[in-house]
């Protein structure tokens, strides 16, 4: 058991630093949660107030999910398995978009039974198996 | 990073055992009360006997609810014979069925064989009762989820069953569940929606379960590579479970909110339903619902047939006696497959007005997939060459399983090419298409497996008679139900019709309406082709004659363990040094060596 | 505890490294990665797809309340992971407390929560003839009628006058009359779906953590290695629900 307690002794200066991490990665997360906040008040033109909304939240993201959830130094199988995931998750998230999108663009209409709507090549009415 | 290990503190290795058959570690703990041991029992067998009963239960429910269907199908707008009489308004007006009931039927009778059946009876049954057995393993590593997992199943198929009681009846918008219809069904849809939260909650409790038992779990010396396919089967299964049925569970969700809070997630703007024009905001997608289900349920019927590819080829290799054929092949050909399931759901949809871009994409990723089925096809079919085969019952029904496999993959292929999926879509071509492959297809394997791992559930050994009798009858009936399909099919034969003499075509064609008749007939006598299966089942496990530890001689671990394994499985975890079919390797003394005998 | 020895429940696999607990959170949360993907994948597609959809100023949301409760939520996150810590210094004194402060966070989130649903609910429009929304609140309410005050706008002077509206009309849609429920359009369908099926997730967290805590001397005493691990998962858990708002607040709030 004493080689336990060894290895267990070399951990807790480890984990000492670690917490110093915690703090940053919390005062970052808070600031760039004012920063999201901010920018939002220049009401940017919406592809580009998209892209940096989705920027810095991909950031705040990976600060939780690389120090707070030890991503940083996790095992070869937890990766391969979030690897797989993010993989279907883009073709979820972009792939109906795009099923659903017209010839000339990401411009997509809900189908819409009132008339007079439904430009964009959807066909009046049509939408959805008979 | 080692792969062995002599682990000294105590969690690791089951202990030896007490005396003869007696768990491991009988001394450990007080003997359950019945309650514990019986109902909310954590040991996997005894939840993989709880799933296989219930399933089969499950399937021959739905099996019977289409054998009313198909009443009205042969002779539209009669009186059901018998119970038509017993029926009550809701349901049949002087014995003839309503049409409103016909759909309930259509739309039960789908989800129950898929949800309710099949996939816990192939997952939930034999993975559960033979998997940890096949690496080795005491139990699946969360035995308490395990649990959980079939009583929420439990509890799923009560409320699909409570919801035939329900003011309007059950759902009847098709297993598929399109908006806007079904947005706008009776409460039954609702119940529906209830009854698949829970039905998918399982699901991901057992997909869990199983990823972790089975990269975790696997004993000294048993690598990836010298699974049993049986297991790289039921490996992938979880993972497309896992990752496959959130979607829909989002999607039911939004179903829910639209039909119970007025949202219109699935709802055009300005729709109108004799002639009154709905009061919800509208602006929302039928489309979207579509997405979201096939995103499930197209790696749902890549579900539905890994299991089975696995069960038979554990058959054929023990009843050839030699190795199967491309053992590597296989396994990446199901890890290719499983990938690829992700990708192509949207052939589904082709009808949906999508552009020449994406539907060429996904037609493309469909031919694709069609590659992996035929390796794995083309590897059973050659491990049969110059084999020593046993024609038993379980053979019989994975030898069958292979052509009727065959075919239900085959005809998928102008379904999958979008031109000819114009003529196609939504015609009995597709019905006979997908019952192909689960019903002679998987079920033919599920009934295998039943009667090759019944020894080693019970000791006890079905009736070799009874059982061809079974299994030539249900092959040429079933036959008899799906063949002429296509051909109703590729007459322009609508799907989901109440009445097929409203069809120009069945007027003008006496000969298709005979056809009709002659598929009602067919699954009628494959109803009558399952009694004897029922009644070899119940009167084997009482009275049936009991059989040698490893009837089969196969190699696999689940048959090194004792006969019915105990609580624990193993008295001293196995230690596994060769690959899972060495049979037939020359120069030993016997046509078979084990994989856990050193 | 089950009752045979399942290996590697608590001490890690050799060769993947991980106990079985930990591979199965994980293999649980990418499940969750892909509900919230078809979750987000449908707001997408609907937003996408509308005619009309509210600008982020104009969408009635309480964006410093949101704000606040994002800072909450990344707190409780801190909590948790100190939580593990001090367990892994053997500290368990605090690590209830910082168990304890992560409750109490997740409680704040949904307090906050709370006060924003209702004053959603609290919040009706009436659509008048010509188009125009007619935003306010109900002050009374008989079988009969409801009184509606509409929002003083901006002009200076007495509020306007409440109107009286009656019962049979609005039921039967003759008047449209609603309040700001997920029914008032795609975007409050959104809002309200996503981040309630978010709120349960949280309330789900606090149901593991209030168990844990309730039973933490216990398991200390016997098992102290297990209930770290158990902290450890349900603390990745936690992180994964506020990964999602991270997402969610700038989606719904900002854009």
């Amino acid at each position: 058991m004493s080689a336990h307690h060894a290895a267990h002794k070399v951990d807790i200066e480890e984990l000492k630093k670690s917490v110093r991490t915690y703090i940053a990665v919390f005062v970052t997360l808070l600031v760039l949660t004012g920063l999201t906040v901010g920018v939002a008040y220049f009401n940017l033109p919406i592809a580009l107030a998209v892209v940096v909304a989705l920027l810095i939240a991909i950031v705040k993201g990976s600060l939780v999910a690389l120090f707070f959830m030890h991503l940083v130094h996790e095992v070869k199988v937890i990766y391969w398995t979030l690897a797989l995931c993010v993989v279907f998750f883009i073709f979820l998230i972009f792939v109906p978009l795009a099923t659903e999108s017209n010839q000339s663009g990401i411009v997509a209409r809900s189908p819409s039974l009132v008339l007079g709507a439904g430009e964009h090549g959807h066909q009046e009415g049509q939408a959805g198996e008979h | 990073m080692s792969g062995h290990h002599d682990h000294g503190h105590g969690h690791g290795v089951p202990k030896p055992g007490g005396s003869g058959l007696g768990s491991p570690d009988a001394h450990h703990h007080p003997e359950l009360g019945f309650w514990r041991k019986w109902v909310f029992s954590v040991d996997h067998k005894v939840i993989g006997c709880q799933y296989t009963v219930t399933a089969l239960c499950f399937l021959f429910f739905g099996f019977c609810l289409m054998l009313l269907m198909r009443w009205q199908l042969a002779y539209p707008n009669q009186p059901i014979p018998i119970i038509g009489g017993l029926l009550p308004a809701s349901m049949a007006n002087a014995g003839v069925m309503l049409s409103d009931f016909y759909n309930s039927l259509g739309a039960m009778h789908g989800t129950i064989m898929v949800f309710l059946g099949v996939v816990p009876l192939a997952v939930g049954g034999f993975g559960n009762y033979v998997m940890p057995l096949q690496i080795g393993a005491p139990d699946m590593a969360f035995p308490r989820l395990n649990m959980a997992s079939y009583w929420v199943y439990f509890c799923g198929g009560v409320v699909m069953l409570a919801s035939f009681f329900m003011p309007g009846g059950a759902a009847s918008s098709g297993w598929t569940s399109y908006a806007p219809l079904s947005v706008t069904a009776t409460m039954g849809q609702t119940w529906w929606l209830v009854g698949m939260i829970f039905l998918i909650t399982s699901s991901l409790l057992g997909s869990v379960n199983f990823i972790v038992t089975i990269i975790q779990l696997r004993v000294k010396g048993l690598t990836f590579f010298r699974l049993p396919f049986f297991v790289w089967a039921q490996f992938v299964t979880a993972f497309l479970l896992l990752l496959a049925f959130p979607p829909l569970e989002a999607a039911g969700v939004l179903q829910l909110m639209d039909r119970v809070a007025g949202t219109s997630f699935f709802m055009p703007s300005g729709l109108v339903i004799s002639e009154v024009p709905l009061q919800n905001a509208g602006g929302g997608n039928p489309l979207l619902w579509q997405h979201l289900f096939w995103f499930l349920a197209h790696p749902e019927v890549y579900v539905l047939i890994l299991p089975a590819f696995g069960i038979v080829a554990e058959i054929i290799a023990a009843n050839t006696r030699k190795p199967l054929w491309g053992y590597k092949s296989l396994v990446y050909a199901v890890v290719f497959l499983g990938f690829m399931s992700f990708i192509v759901w949207a052939h589904h949809m082709f009808m949906t007005g999508m552009g020449t871009k994406m539907s060429n994409f996904f037609q493309t990723t469909t031919m694709i997939i069609s590659i992996p089925s035929v390796v794995v096809l083309t590897c059973l079919i050659l491990s049969l060459w110059g084999a020593s085969i046993r024609f038993n019952v379980p053979m019989l029904f994975a030898l069958a399983f292979l052509p009727m496999f065959a075919i239900g993959g085959l005809t998928g292929l102008p379904l999958g090419l979008t031109t000819s999926d114009v003529q196609l879509h939504d015609t009995y071509y597709v019905i006979a298409h997908f019952h192909y492959v689960v019903a002679p297809g998987t079920i033919f394997a599920l009934f295998a497996g039943v009667y090759y791992w019944f020894p080693k559930v019970t000791g006890r050994a079905l009736n070799e008679t009874w059982g061809k009798v079974h299994f030539w009858l249900s092959l040429v009936f079933i036959n008899g139900v799906f063949l002429p399909m296509f051909v109703q099919g590729m007459y322009g034969g609508h799907r989901r019709g109440y009445d097929p003499m409203v069809y120009d075509a069945y007027q003008q064609m006496p000969a298709l309406m005979g056809m009709v008749k002659g598929i009602s007939w067919s699954a009628w006598m494959l109803g009558v082709a399952q009694i004897p299966f029922i009644v070899n089942f119940i009167y084997t496990l009482a009275k049936g004659r009991k059989t040698a530890e490893n009837p089969w001689q196969a190699t696999t671990l689940e048959w090194a363990a004792p006969t019915p394994p105990p609580h624990g499985n193993f008295a001293t975890a196995p230690t596994v040094y060769r690959g899972p079919y060495e049979y037939g390797v020359p120069g030993l003394a016997n046509d078979y060596q084990p994989q856990h005998l050193a | 505890m089950s009752a045979e020895a399942i290996p590697y429940t608590v001490e890690p696999h050799p060769d993947t490294g991980v106990p079985n607990p930990k591979l199965g959170m994980w293999l649980f949360l990418a499940s969750e990665v892909m509900l919230f993907g078809a979750l987000f994948s449908s707001y997408i597609l609907l937003r996408v797809g509308a005619e009309k959809w509210p600008h982020h100023t104009e969408t009635g949301l309480n964006v410093p309340l949101a704000t606040i409760n994002t800072a909450v939520l990344i707190l409780s996150s801190v909590t948790v992971v100190m939580a593990w810590y001090s367990l892994k210094i053997g500290d368990i004194a605090k690590g209830k407390l910082y168990i304890l402060a992560t409750i109490l966070c997740a409680f704040g989130f949904l307090v906050i929560k709370y006060f924003e649903y209702s004053a959603k609910f609290e919040h009706y429009v009436l659509f008048q003839a010509d188009g125009t929304e007619v935003h306010g609140h109900v002050t009374d309410r008989t079988s009969e009628f409801i009184t509606f005050q509409p929002d003083a706008h901006g002009a200076a002077g007495s509020p306007p006058a409440a109107m009286q509206l009656p019962v049979a009309d609005v039921e039967s849609g003759a008047i449209k009359f609603t309040n700001l429920g997920p029914w008032f359009s795609n975007f409050y369908a959104v809002y309200f779906t996503l981040t309630g099926l978010h709120g349960l997730h949280v309330v789900g967290g606090i149901v593991v953590f209030v168990y844990l805590l309730l039973t933490a001397n216990s398991w200390w005493a016997k098992h102290p290695e297990q209930f770290t691990n158990r902290i450890e998962c349900t603390g990745l858990y936690w992180h994964f629900v506020d990964l999602v708002w991270i997402f969610l607040f700038p989606s719904l709030y900002l854009l």
